[in-house]
């Protein structure tokens, strides 16, 4: 008797969780509808721009491969996801879709067949894309030409792999919502809030995540790491990392357009960002993305300077080695050659408590993205091909530690770490 | 350090303030360089005294003079910080990442494994910066080197290591033995017509200093990178753009043969001023996606 009221007590709270859980995942949808939106030369090239904004090519290309026709892997801490192809092929890609179907992919995060969607597809961004820009997006993507080219199957683990799981993550960490505009700002501002937290969904990476991939915290950008590529996107609100409050908006304009200024480099991840995606962004969208990324609340400077123990045998070997490889680009002081090579004096990445980034520039080096403004960008060398472990250690640690700047010092250890990528 | 030492550095630094503070007076900053050079370096052998008098006279007026005109261009203009620095703004500098490498002006290093890139032809060149941007031909650090670069400038990278003439050094010494060799030479020269193996001379010219622009040439390569592209175009590592001409030469030979042919282009030498040959000098005898149908004639 007992047994069977507490049966039922359980059956009801269950039927209560997984009731909600059902309703959460196709909460504000609205009805399918097969008819096409008017579609013209101009809303083509619109759609064009703002596919280019919200950088679908990024993932739905594969490496060499057709545009959108996908199949590019994404490696996540779940397993492995493979982008789809957004052509108009009517078997593989959207030949079969409407514009409707488009619009809740985007909105809610569902397929044309039901399927939920992994939200590697970044759609708690996208969930706030205006439905004329859904249907413009949809009608440029329905113009590039049909490639027939099959999607791959997801390698995740299970559980992560079955629609239960993330049925039970979208109730937790989703929910469908159209932007507002804040009545307060200006029209800049809103359109940058538009554009930040929606179609180029900057939270992609800057936003910090939990162990199941959840934003921590909603309209926050504290800095995210990047599991693939170690690369570390700095927090947007703090002054010691990515904060631009008190950049002139021109600055941050150029940084998105031109890939650099005379105090940082787009690099890694970013460079792909600014190469694929903002340096084809118009000028009046550049200014109000940065009008919003200004307005980011800052957090306080107030951090007692620490005294580092520096081994003077560590920091003489840095300087000579900086002497030999480094002192040519970036200059004696650290001062950078403006245009060129940026300062590594004062600088954030350089300096940050971090220190996969700084790592994997001087690791890998690269080349700043090819930007309209900065066709031919000069380049770093990928210095693990030139100096040991411990030399680059001692590089890094001289220029964390010279010319004003004041960071930890780094070990042979925390390269060997970064190299085997297990650091933390 | 020694105090005139720490003289130097100073004065070089106070050079360098004055060269950053304004780009005319880069000229300044090479004089007093120059200056300081000579100073350091001065011959006691040939010390006279009136003759070191004279000099040290010389150098003291250059000196002053120098600085006073660096000083007096800096306060006029004042435009830039004194942090302000300029570096050349050529494609030599621009490609430093590339020369760390591939050796000063692209020549290769002492360091067996990266190959020369100086004076290949430039089509050959630019079809393999555009391999390893797309992921076709695999290195790590090249993949993530070239990532965000337009075709524009890849094909000015490709041109202006194209461009340079520099000598070639003899050929590294190697343990190959005479048999190993005399194969590798038969294979290179007249291939395997029974297996339909062309000769590598049929494409890369019987000199094996290729074909301009999409042929490399094939000499002057060490051994040990030969030997790593033939086995990778075996395990598809390393792709070109079909049809893949030479995934079916590789995959045709064995590894034995593969490192007669490698030991025996790595123990040639390269004639001076070796450049790549301007036309095909045999027929054609695989069809190959990275040479253009119309250098075929």
């Amino acid at each position: 008797m007992r047994q069977g009221r507490i049966l039922a007590a359980l059956g009801v709270v269950f039927s209560v969780i997984a009731g909600y859980i059902a309703w959460a995942n196709v909460r504000d949808e609205s009805p399918l509808d097969d008819t096409p939106p008017a579609t013209n030369q101009g809303r083509i090239e619109r759609g064009k721009y703002l596919t280019l904004a919200g950088n679908c090519m990024a993932c739905h290309t594969a490496r060499g491969g057709i545009p959108y026709a996908g199949g590019r892997q994404i490696k996540t801490p779940f397993g492995s996801v493979y982008s789809t192809n957004l052509t108009p092929d009517r078997e593989h890609g959207l030949g079969s879709w409407a514009a409707s179907h488009f619009w809740r992919a985007l909105h809610n995060g569902r397929s044309k067949d039901g399927r939920l969607l992994y939200p590697v597809f970044p759609y708690p961004h996208y969930t706030r894309i205006t439905r004329e820009d859904s249907d413009m997006m949809f009608a440029y993507l329905q113009s590039l030409p049909a490639v027939p080219l099959a999607n791959r199957n997801h390698e995740l683990r299970w559980p992560f792999n079955t629609q239960w799981a993330l049925a039970i993550w979208r109730a937790v960490y989703f929910k469908p919502e159209a932007f507002r505009a804040d009545p307060s700002q200006s029209k800049a501002w809103n359109r940058g809030a538009y554009l930040v937290r929606g179609l180029t969904h900057c939270g992609g990476c800057h936003a910090t995540r939990n162990l199941l991939g959840g934003a921590t915290q909603s309209d926050a950008w504290r800095g995210g790491v990047l599991d693939e590529s170690q690369w570390y996107a700095p927090s947007l609100h703090d002054p010691h990392e990515a904060s631009v409050a008190q950049w002139e908006t021109a600055d941050i304009v150029q940084l998105l357009s031109a890939g650099r200024t005379d105090r940082a480099v787009a690099s890694g991840p970013m460079a792909e960002v600014v190469f694929r995606s903002t340096q084809h962004l118009e000028a009046p969208d550049l200014e109000a993305i940065a009008t919003f990324l200004k307005s980011i609340p800052q957090d306080s400077l107030a951090a007692d300077p620490q005294n580092y123990a520096r081994d003077p045998a560590t920091m003489e070997s840095g300087e000579k080695l900086y002497r030999a490889h480094c002192e040519g680009c970036h200059g004696l002081d650290g001062q950078g050659a403006p245009g060129a090579y940026p300062a590594l004096a004062a600088n954030r990445a350089v300096v940050a408590e971090r220190v996969t980034n700084v790592i994997a520039a001087m690791v890998h080096g690269g080349f700043g993205a090819s930007t309209a403004a900065t066709p031919r960008p000069y380049g770093m060398p990928p210095y693990i091909q030139k100096l040991s472990q411990r030399e680059i250690a001692h590089v890094l640690t001289y220029i964390r530690g010279s010319w004003g700047n004041n960071a930890s010092p780094v070990s042979e250890m925390t390269i060997q770490a970064y190299l085997h990528g297990t650091l933390q | 350090m020694p105090l005139s030492l720490r003289a130097n550095r100073a004065a070089m630094v106070c050079a360098r303030y004055f060269a950053a503070a304004t780009p005319s007076s880069a000229l300044i900053q090479k004089f007093v360089t120059k200056v300081f050079i000579a100073s350091r370096n001065a011959n006691p052998d040939t010390w006279s005294p009136t003759r070191d008098l004279a000099t040290r006279r010389a150098k003291r007026f250059a000196l002053l003079s120098g600085f006073f005109f660096a000083i007096l261009i800096t306060s006029a203009l004042h435009a830039h910080g004194p942090e302000t620095r300029r570096v050349p703004d050529t494609i030599e500098q621009r490609v430093q990442a590339c020369t760390v490498c591939h050796g000063k002006e692209g020549r290769a290093t002492n360091y067996g494994y990266f190959p020369r890139i100086a004076g290949k032809p430039a089509g050959y060149l630019y079809n393999q910066l555009v391999n390893f941007r797309e992921g076709r031909r695999h290195y790590a650090a090249m993949n993530r080197l070239l990532e965000y670069l337009s075709d524009d400038y890849l094909r000015e990278i490709a041109q202006h290591f194209a461009s340079v003439d520099v000598p070639y050094p003899p050929p590294a010494p190697d343990s190959a033995t005479q048999s190993l060799l005399t194969l590798g030479e038969r294979l290179a020269h007249d291939g395997d017509r029974a297996r339909g193996i062309p000769a590598c001379v049929q494409c890369h010219d019987l000199s094996l200093t290729g074909v301009a622009p999409n042929v490399p040439g094939l000499v002057g390569l060490p051994r040990d990178y030969l030997n790593a592209q033939l086995g990778a175009w075996r395990n598809a590592q390393r792709r070109a753009a079909a049809p893949d001409c030479m995934a079916k030469i590789a995959n045709a030979l064995t590894p034995d043969e593969i490192s007669a042919i490698t030991a025996w282009i790595a123990s040639r030498p390269v004639p001076p001023h070796a450049k790549p040959a301007l036309r095909f000098s045999q027929q054609s005898p695989l069809p190959c996606g990275s040479i253009d149908s119309a250098d075929r004639r």
